[in-house]
């Protein structure tokens, strides 16, 4: 298990150097959400047509949004490993020591370490758009473990899926088939409440309504929890454990 | 997590802690393989190998593309199960032992796989933490393989800014961090210019002197083969068709003969095997050291 973590760490790390030196990278990153707050959230706050309980429209859309970006960024994670494999970084990482799922989880927190670039973005534009924002140390903590947890979720649900399909043009058309299904069955725009059953069904065996569910009760002031933070986190990790393994299993795969 | 991470790693010490368990008694050797196949449907890659590398030795693995030549090196650093036969690496299993095996090994992949978004001592920084080299000496690895790869001045350099040459020295130094027993290298000076190739294979020499490692790898560059291996295996189509050391296999063509008469004799003229795949990976990596 030591092992496990240092090697992991020791991955996570280099991705955070190479963060470091291409934030132009992030910026970009910025323009999808800006849009979504500023230009959905804007509308749909003054229609009124979606319930959002004691929360301003804005306010509700904030956390979902972040979720979003969050989602966005983790689920086209996996094609990293498909460019790591053609440039023969992927074999000699498979060759080392490492224990596989070292090499997955890794990759998952990389991928958290991006979506915590994702809430700085994203507290800044609520800020700015008069959202009432949490800024208790323990609210900010549980939003940052709700991110990395999502992205690492996502990432390595995507990292799996690479795996499988093994080519670029095969991982790009099923990573734009699976966002927005994932997006759209969550609570992220609207509530369950608003939902027909079918979709409601769907929403609730969907890993991303959990994240939203706890980014919205520990981000904004005066949101909820529907589930409770113990069940939010608890679903997220018990998905993301089964994932690793599963990763893990398929990773070798690629290289065949 | 998987199976293999439970195994757990033993410190690498001069007593290994899981039982070499090659299938002969016979005198050590670096690689053993026997009746060693992989097939991918109904194509068979690699048809009942025979490999004997004795420790400490420098052996090549020739043959035209498609021969079988990355195949059988995936196979025997555990990146690919054989489908039949068995093959032991520093004294292990490679399918039962693999850990173990992964321990010891060092690999340096066909294409430029250094990474260019990092600097060189990162690069290698990275895999002494994966080997496993205590925190208190991983600064003084690093140090001393940039040195010895003659890489100091690059130190703090972004990869993607070196020459070809200096990223396969780099891969080269990335390999042996951890000091292999045995190191796998596939094809390594395709593509390099002459100059950048005779310093990879001195440095090879040395490295060679200097730890005692067993060198095994791919090539199909017959100069190569002639400067560098003590024993060279002509694959073809799968299967060795000759296996010695290159002066006695000229002799046994006769003549003047030369490696390349050698190569042509047994992996016959005018005979292109190349998968499209192996030329795409070829011309990919030239490009790449353009």
């Amino acid at each position: 298990m030591f092992e496990f973590l240092r090697d992991s760490l020791a991955l996570a790390d280099v991705e955070l150097r190479k963060l470091r030196r291409d934030p132009a990278e992030l910026a970009t990153r910025a323009i999808q959400p800006t849009l979504w707050l500023l230009v959905f959230g804007n509308v749909f706050g003054h229609l009124r047509a979606i319930p959002s309980g004691s929360l301003s429209y804005l306010a509700f859309l904030a956390p979902g949004i972040l979720a979003q970006s969050v989602l966005f960024i983790a689920i086209f994670y996996g094609i990293s490993v498909i460019w790591e494999r053609d440039l023969g970084i992927l074999q000699k990482l498979l060759v080392s020591p490492a224990p596989r799922a070292a090499l997955v989880f890794g990759k998952a927190l990389s991928a958290g370490v991006r979506g915590v670039s994702q809430a700085l973005i994203i507290y800044a534009l609520a800020y700015f758009m008069g959202v009432e924002l949490r800024f208790e140390a323990y609210a900010i903590a549980g939003v940052l473990a709700s991110v990395i947890l999502g992205a690492a979720v996502f990432s390595t649900f995507s990292l799996a899926v690479a795996c499988i399909v093994k080519t670029r043009e095969r991982f790009m058309g099923i990573g734009q088939v699976l966002t927005m299904p994932l997006f759209f069955a969550s609570n992220a725009i609207y509530p369950l409440s608003v939902m027909p059953d079918w979709l409601r069904a769907v929403a609730v065996a969907n890993p991303l309504t959990y994240q939203v569910d706890a980014l919205r009760a520990l981000m904004v002031v005066g949101g909820e929890s529907a589930f409770g933070l113990g069940v939010d986190f608890g679903v997220q990790a018990l998905v993301l454990a089964a994932l690793v393994v599963l990763a893990a299993r398929l990773y070798p795969n690629i290289v065949r | 997590m998987c199976h293999e991470s439970a195994i757990g790693r033993e410190p690498v010490s001069p007593v290994p802690s899981p039982r070499p368990n090659a299938f002969s008694d016979t005198a050590p050797a670096a690689v053993r393989a026997v009746g060693l196949t992989r097939r991918f449907g109904d194509f068979e890659a690699v048809h009942a190998l025979a490999l004997e590398v004795p420790v400490g030795s420098i052996f090549g693995l020739l043959g035209p593309n498609g021969a079988g030549k990355t195949t059988t090196i995936k196979m025997l650093t555990t990146m690919l199960a054989p489908t039949a036969g068995q093959a032991a690496v520093a004294g292990f299993d490679v399918v039962r032992q693999a850990v173990a095996v992964r321990r010891r090994i060092g690999y340096v992949s066909q294409m430029l796989s250094a990474d260019g978004a990092l600097t060189g001592a990162e690069n290698l920084m990275l895999f002494a933490r994966l080997y496993d080299i205590p925190a208190a000496e991983r600064a003084a690895r690093v140090a001393g393989a940039l040195s010895f790869m003659g890489l100091e001045a690059a130190r703090d350099e972004l990869v993607r800014h070196f020459s070809g040459g200096m990223i396969r020295r780099l891969e080269i130094a990335q390999s042996m961090m951890h000091r292999p027993a045995v190191l796998f290298l596939d094809e390594p000076t395709i593509g390099l210019d002459p100059a950048a190739r005779h310093a990879v294979w001195q440095h090879l020499r040395e490295l060679r002197e200097r730890f005692a490692t067993t060198i095994v790898m791919t090539t199909h560059d017959m100069e190569e083969a002639d400067a560098l291996c003590e024993t060279i295996a002509i694959m073809h189509r799968g299967a060795t068709v000759v296996m010695g050391a290159p002066a006695d296999l000229k002799r046994r063509i006769g003549g003047d003969a030369t490696l390349e008469d050698v190569f042509l004799h047994f992996a016959g003229a005018g005979d292109d095997g190349a998968g499209f795949r192996d030329i795409l990976q070829t011309r990919r990596t030239a490009k790449r050291l353009g």
